[in-house]
């Protein structure tokens, strides 16, 4: 008996890891099925980019602009080491649009609409709406969740653009403005040695980090009262909003890395 | 029509099994609800009263058995016939469950909305109908956090009948509302269901009180319906388990019939 003891919690985590990838799984799978089917309704996605987009545009715009400086700081001391301050355009530029855009963006987005999506939805759960509108024949993966998919999936790639430019503009403010590099050598060094590759896999990696944000946040709160630690009440919400905001940065940085793995 | 239908039953459950983890909650449930009537269930807590209900709205699948929901067996429904069947259904949740983000007005409107191709003039006539019938038109702009618990539940009341269905459950309709409130509560099911004729399925503690709006009313306990019968006769049981039940929240029932039978025989 006591030895069996291990090898049943083995067993039952494994089982409940399944239990839980197939159920994630499957939800996605939902989500993005209700997203092809018709209707399309079209002002709930608005309200949802709304949200998600708009009003992460003062956050983008802060962080991208000191990002950018920084870089522009950073890159003008190390490459100077070798006296090619000339590059920091380029270095500046192939940083942001391939790396720190995208990965950035998606850890503001994951912190301003990723833990207000779970909380939303894992309120809704623990109240009973989400039961509320199944009763009334309202499809909640057509009436919550798509939305939210779609307007992730538009909002973040778009956002990071916002970041990339305003990023190479606060490079150029720090390295041609305050640390006297040409500005003609910034920009021909950027026009030269950024690709429609790069800006492809940046646009690629925020898609899939748009997606994959919303997918955590949204069935973390959606699998509320599922949850093996308990769902229950204002605690429950609170501790699955953080896994779900832990979970999220985690699989970004992951799957940023399997992206550029693939890419390369 | 009507004298057929009457006696058929709007919903069947035939011996219907759940077991939530480890512990069974249902072991076998066998329960019809004769359409366009009102049944009661009733029981202690943590029976599985509110599962029963669960099952028949098709949010929980059993692990055994049929729910059957017009003849529609609800297990088998694929979710378009789910949703089907659940256009004739109203609800109202315990906690009402209305949607904290959206106004009164707005939550009454949402199955309209959703669920119908009106107009939004049309809507807005429907919707004012309802808040009137439940003495709310006042309060059609406020947030559900602004209600007091009995207009909360009015809400959930209007929104459960905005489609007119043709079943309405109600999920402890009273509980943690004060007397007056209750009635006014049962006040409105009464009036409501006389305009609309639905059939009414109720899960409610309030005994004896919620006897007076019964057709018919159903114990359970022990995973199993002891048995569905009129107000009168349950209240008259001689099953143990529903005798206990009556004592319990009743306390001892007198009946001349039962009583005085040996006095009458001996005169």
């Amino acid at each position: 008996m006591g030895l069996s003891k291990p090898f049943e919690k083995l067993g039952d985590s494994c089982l409940s890891f399944l239990e839980q990838s197939g159920r994630m799984g499957i939800f996605l799978f939902s989500c993005l099925l209700n997203l092809i089917k018709p209707p399309y309704p079209l002002f709930p996605v608005i309200r949802q980019a709304h949200f998600i987009g708009v009003r992460s545009v003062f956050v983008i715009l802060f962080t991208g602009a000191f990002t950018g400086m920084v870089l522009g700081l950073q890159g003008y001391y190390t490459l100077s080491k070798f006296g090619s301050e000339g590059l920091l355009g380029s270095a500046v530029a192939l940083s942001l649009i391939r790396e720190l855009g995208p990965v950035l963006t998606a850890l503001m987005v994951v912190g301003r609409a990723g833990s207000a999506i779970c909380a939303e939805i894992g309120i809704m759960r623990n109240s009973e709406q989400i039961d509320a509108l199944e009763c009334m024949a309202i499809d909640p993966y057509k009436y919550l969740l798509a939305p939210k998919f779609l307007a992730g999936i538009v909002a973040v790639p778009l956002l990071t653009c916002i970041f990339d430019v305003i990023g190479i503009l606060g490079g150029y403010l720090v390295g041609v403005v305050l640390l006297d590099v040409n500005g003609g050598t910034f920009f021909q060094g950027m026009y030269a040695s950024v690709e429609w590759q790069d800006i492809e896999m940046g646009i690629v990696k925020s898609l899939v980090f748009g997606l994959l944000i919303i997918w955590i946040a949204a069935a973390k709160g959606f699998f509320l009262h599922l949850e093996k630690s308990g769902g229950f009440g204002a605690e429950g919400v609170s501790r699955t909003t953080t896994d779900a905001v832990v979970l999220s940065s985690v699989s970004v940085l992951v799957w940023d890395y399997l992206i550029s793995a693939i890419m390369l | 029509m009507q004298s057929d239908k009457t006696i058929q039953a709007a919903i069947e459950l035939t011996g219907v099994e759940k077991t939530f983890g480890r512990q069974k909650v249902l072991a076998n449930i066998n329960l019809s609800i004769a359409a366009g009537k009102t049944t009661i269930i009733v029981g202690g807590s943590g029976q599985g009263k509110s599962v029963i209900l669960k099952h028949m709205l098709g949010l929980v699948r059993p692990d055994r058995g049929m729910v059957e929901v017009f003849g529609k067996d609800l297990v088998r429904a694929s979710k378009k016939e789910l949703n089907q069947i659940r256009m004739e259904f109203g609800v109202l949740f315990q906690n009402a469950a209305l949607f904290d983000s959206m106004t009164v007005y707005d939550n009454v409107a949402l199955p309209l909305r959703e669920r119908t191709k009106l107009t939004e003039t049309e809507i807005r006539a429907k919707v004012r109908e309802k808040l009137d019938m439940m003495d709310l038109i006042e309060s059609d702009d406020k947030y559900p956090a602004q209600l007091s618990g009995g207009m909360k539940k009015r809400v959930g009341l209007a929104r459960a009948l905005v489609l007119n269905p043709k079943v309405v459950f109600f999920d402890e309709p009273t509980t943690g509302l004060d007397v007056s409130r209750s009635n006014e509560i049962y006040r409105l099911f009464h009036k409501t269901q006389s305009q609309l004729n639905y059939t009414a399925v109720i899960v409610s503690h309030d005994v004896p009180k919620i006897f007076k709006l019964a057709d018919y009313v159903a114990l359970l306990a022990e995973g199993e319906i002891q048995g569905v019968m009129s107000p009168e006769a349950f209240q008259l049981s001689d099953h143990p388990l529903i005798r206990r039940y009556v004592e319990e929240t009743m306390g001892p029932i007198y009946s001349s019939a039962k009583e005085e039978a040996g006095l009458y025989e001996s005169a």
